[in-house]
């Protein structure tokens, strides 16, 4: 580490202007000053980017969280009345008491704020823009003009979403998935009027948005690495953002026009998803459209959407423990390309949503067929988190903990998948609250947990100072906890044919008879929820009051971030980018804990990590014998 | 209230943690615990605490289920589908959850394990281990296997279920619409009346074209009735929105979508009445719900499905009334002005001649209330 500690460089934030524009080497003459708006609002620097992006998706999971509170107090309580709940909610819910109609209209928005501003702008938003360039060692994202607009363009979105929620009629309340002729016909619920438009525009502009920052991800990946960093020397995180960006790109545009084509049918009187209705005593003009044609330009988007989402979490996990561990990560090619397998798979697996929706059954079988083989990768990757593990020397902090919950669980949650990818299965599962339950793990806690780990470990390098461990490993204890008590119990439920988007089970005998369970979860519910706001708290504090960053290279890792100065200004490292010699995973090596990336080979020593097996010569040192 | 003292109860709690978390953080910086890395002392705490969750944990998922069991359809010993393809789902559902069970334990164990015991301390030092393409051939083929005897099995059951009904399954049609659902069965002959949306109004809430003469024997009883053992075909519609027929103990699901026809068929192999046996609780019915999201009362379409043994059942049947005959009385005798064209003014005027007119403006009828008309002459 000590060769690292150059307390020249460490003065780089003090530095100012426009580094990344190496023509003028470091010296700063004809560059104004900065501004506070530019530095820190309109700034088009990377690290600042990824920072708002976090920022507004924290934002927006308080928000997300707290609507799952209050709809989970009426699925415990649903005689009770919560005062509470009028007071935050007004007229929806009168008397203490959550409306239907308001019930899905927080069900509807819990999961597009989850899906969408969190768990997409927040988690691939943060660390692709923070990491990209810090990681290939680029000054800046290829255009760093596109890449503000993308924040902001996230930022009108989120506005015209939270417009919504304050509007007569209330907010989208047909689902996430928004299916017509419900989320089309305003006389069928209140939410598919204004609010179904302003959800439209909102999520339109959020694609937007998505395009604007993958395009610049993707670029950058491809064409702004430093010398020396083949693709087969980017961490894994990089390799996970870049896939991530690459399905992006190719299925958000269809979302997009599913969308147009909705609203269309809406304001325009079009039938692209809309035939033979009969609504509030009347029977409409549409005619020869088809509901299920929105199902699929959906699914097409919402299933690489879950990879979206995961794909982030798995490159950072991947790189936090194989640091953590002080080994390389196993079958670092391996990884690679069961990345690229799951994004070439995300593609051809849609329609195992619509095993229910009247899809042909011929159909059905070649989607269950693809879905299943999805599991294939997946699995790989999990034995190859677990043989990290294997004879590391692991650092249990807060990040590798959420990193190794993270891999507990893609389990859980991925062999369930099993279940509801086979169209036999999935007859009776479908639509119950064992999805919700498979879903909630497999992708949203799961991400979340990627994401945790991700803010843990890179802290440091975002705001100079460490977070308060102490309160890292609360959040993670009562957080691993809860999500089990949370989403667990969920899969009893789901076997019961217990269905999900239920307002009130009491209608069904068969459905009622979870009272007290459904009591159990809502308060693990709430102290998780707690439980993360202590996280959000510890996360400001930190910033302003956690313990200081006094060595470039805290943890020992290899890659590029970690040889910027400690506050890298705009522009990333103060003179020339280093050059890359080796892959992003030598620890433990060669007697020693760990070689940077920017250190040149040694005499007879070769960058080849793909031939044969360097199993350590340790006696029976096949994993399971022991 | 209960509420503000939760809300105080969690605040001072927040306070504790935080000063504790305060303290601790000061007190590792002048016991010089190095930055970014953590102390002997902290990796063991928490890689017991690890060791101690997995094995809680592990003992609270089958405890748990355990518990529950006596609840549950799926994953219940004792539970018997009502349907006979129910009994392929459930065999299914049972080999993938020793499957996966399996890959569970295992995988979360070594996880945890590992955490545990290869945790940074004194003597443990990491090993460069990068891969190994044996291993992980190994660990690629062995899934690839088990999941390729999955989607085989899940695929022929899948084909199984969705095979053609078979040529004696019974008819029934249930269409919803927010938020209740409407039953027609056919008559005698087996078929089901022409419907079109445009029809439909507060009368005639399927839209049953009272022209086409199959539509007169058919039957809109106000349940679902089914025989044992005797297969049946679902056809299902929706009027308004995306519904979905949800029977739960019959292990069947299937979207109701405007302008698209869906159907399942199964066979029903337990009546109601043995079930309630079965289950000991002589108040259970079979339910049938909505599942797929339909607007703010989509929780509450409950609607009872009977299963009666053969004997009942016919009796059941024969007090059924065509739908037809109830209502056709009702009609909008407008029609009846088409004799009125004819070349009998005077007769038409006489209600009894008139009445087989009422159906209606169909051709035949049409055409036979002409001839009595002319008949009558």
């Amino acid at each position: 580490m000590a060769e690292l500690h150059n307390p020249a460089i460490e003065v780089g934030h003090d530095t100012h202007g426009h580094g990344h524009d190496h023509h003028h080497g470091h010296d700063d003459h004809g560059h104004h000053e900065l501004n506070f708006i530019e530095k820190y609002i309109f700034s088009q620097d990377h690290k600042v980017i990824g920072k708002q992006f976090l920022f507004l998706g924290m934002a927006w999971a308080i928000v997300g969280g707290l609507f799952s509170i209050f709809f989970r107090l009426q699925l415990a309580w649903p005689e009770e009345s919560f005062p509470i709940l009028e007071w935050f909610l007004g007229s929806w819910a009168e008397g203490g008491k959550l409306s239907a109609e308001f019930y899905y209209a927080l069900v509807t928005m819990h999961g597009t704020i989850l899906v969408f501003f969190v768990l997409t702008a927040g988690l691939s938003g943060t660390f692709s823009n923070f990491l990209i360039p810090l990681q290939v060692g680029a000054r800046d994202m290829a255009s760093p003009f596109m890449n503000m607009l993308s924040f902001w363009m996230f930022v009108l979105s989120s506005c015209v979403m939270l417009f919504s929620l304050f509007i007569q009629t209330g907010p989208a309340s047909g689902g996430w998935t928004a299916y017509p002729p419900l989320s089309a016909l305003p006389q069928a619920s209140l939410g598919s009027g204004l609010g179904m438009d302003l959800w439209l525009i909102s999520i339109a502009l959020f694609i937007v948005s998505v395009a604007l920052g993958g395009l610049n991800y993707v670029t950058t990946v491809i064409n702004m690495r430093t010398k020396g960093m083949d693709f087969f020397r980017m961490p894994l995180t990089v390799w996970a953002f870049f896939f991530t960006a690459i399905i992006g790109l190719l299925s958000f545009p269809v979302l997009f026009g599913a969308a147009i084509l909705l609203e269309f049918d809406r304001l325009l009187g079009t039938s692209f998803f809309l035939s033979d209705i009969y609504v509030a005593g009347e029977a409409l003009q549409h005619s020869g459209g088809s509901p299920i044609l929105f199902q699929h330009l959906f699914w097409f988007l919402g299933h690489p959407e879950v990879y979206i989402i995961i794909l982030p979490a798995m490159g950072i996990v991947s790189e936090v423990m194989s640091v953590h561990s002080r080994k390389p990560i196993f079958g670092y090619k391996a990884m690679v390309f069961s990345i690229l397998g799951i994004t070439i798979l995300s593609f051809i697996v849609w329609a195992h949503h619509m095993f229910m929706s009247g899809l042909n059954p011929f159909v059905a079988s070649i989607f269950v067929l693809f879905t299943l083989l999805i599991a294939v990768p997946s699995a790989i990757k999990v034995f190859n988190w677990i043989t990290t593990l294997w004879r590391g020397s692991i650092r249990l902090n807060p990040a590798m903990l959420f990193a190794i919950g993270f891999v507990s669980l893609f389990i859980s949650g991925g062999l369930t998948g099993i279940y509801l990818g086979n169209s036999t299965l999935d007859i009776q599962l479908h639509d119950t609250y064992y999805v919700v339950a498979h879903f909630h793990i497999v992708m949203g806690l799961a991400a979340f947990y990627g994401m945790f780990a991700g803010i843990y470990h890179w802290f440091p390098k975002m705001f100079g100072r460490y977070m308060n461990s102490s309160m890292g490993y609360v959040h993670f204890y009562v957080t691993l906890v809860g999500s089990y008590a949370i989403f667990w119990p969920m899969h009893y439920l789901g076997m019961s044919g217990v269905p999900r988007r239920y307002y009130d089970f009491s209608v069904f005998d068969q459905f009622s008879q979870y009272a007290e369970l459904n009591k159990f979860i809502t308060i693990a519910a709430i102290i998780v929820f707690a439980v993360n706001i202590l996280f959000v708290f510890n996360f400001f504090y930190s910033i302003f009051k956690g313990r200081k960053v006094t060595v470039l290279n805290p943890y020992g890792a290899t890659t590029l971030e970690w040889t910027t100065p400690i506050h890298p200004g705009h522009g990333n490292w103060v003179g020339e980018i280093p050059e890359v010699h080796r892959w992003p995973y030598d620890y433990s090596i060669n007697g020693r804990d760990f070689i940077p990336q920017t250190e040149a080979l040694g005499a007879g020593e070769v960058d080849d990590h793909d031939h044969g097996s360097d199993l350590p010569n340790v006696g029976s040192a096949i994993p399971g014998k022991h | 209230m209960n509420t503000l003292i939760g809300i105080v109860a969690i605040v001072l709690i927040f306070v504790i943690v935080f000063q504790l978390a305060k303290t601790s953080e000061l007190m590792g910086i002048l016991k010089g615990d190095k930055e970014g890395d953590t102390s002997e002392s902290t990796n063991n705490t928490h890689g017991f605490l690890m060791m101690f969750l997995m094995i809680t944990g592990l003992i609270a998922v089958f405890l748990g289920w355990w518990l529950v069991e006596d609840k549950l359809l799926q994953g219940n010993r004792n539970f018997t589908p009502a349907s006979k393809h129910g009994d392929s789902i459930n065999s299914m559902f049972w080999i993938t959850s020793i499957i996966c069970g399996i890959a569970f334990v295992i995988t979360q164990a070594l996880l945890f394990w590992f955490s545990y015991k290869y945790r940074a301390r004194k003597g443990n030092k990491a090993q460069h281990f990068s891969h190994d393409n044996k291993l992980e051939i190994v660990w690629t083929v062995i899934p690839a296997i088990v999941l390729t005897i999955l989607v085989a099995r899940g695929i022929e059951t899948w084909y199984e279920i969705t095979a053609d009904a078979p040529a004696d399954a019974r008819i029934v049609e249930v269409t919803a619409q927010q938020f209740n659902w409407t039953v027609r069965y056919p008559g005698s002959d087996s078929l089901l009346g022409k419907r079109e949306f445009e029809l439909i109004s507060g009368e005639n809430s399927l839209g049953i074209d009272w022209n086409d003469a199959k539509s007169h024997d058919d039957l809109m009883p106000t349940e679902i009735v089914l025989e044992k053992n005797k297969p049946v075909l679902f056809k299902l519609g929706a009027k308004d929105v995306l519904h979905s027929f949800y029977l739960t103990h019959f292990m069947i699901k299937m979207d109701c979508v405007p302008g698209i026809p869906t159907q399942f068929w199964m066979t029903p192999t337990h009546s109601t009445q043995e079930m309630r046996d079965l289950r000991g609780n002589q108040e259970f019915d079979y339910e049938l719900a909505c599942a797929e999201l339909c607007g703010r009362a989509h929780y509450n379409m409950r609607f009872i499905v009977k299963v009666l043994e053969t004997e009942e059942y016919n009796a059941w049947l024969a007090e059924q009334k065509p739908f037809y005959d109830a209502i056709k009385a009702t009609l909008n005798p407008a029609p009846a002005a088409a004799p009125v064209e004819g070349t009998a003014p005077t007769e038409a005027t006489d209600s009894t001649t008139v009445t087989p007119a009422i159906e209606n403006g169909s051709v035949d009828t049409e055409v036979e209330s002409k001839k009595n008309v002319i008949s009558s002459l």
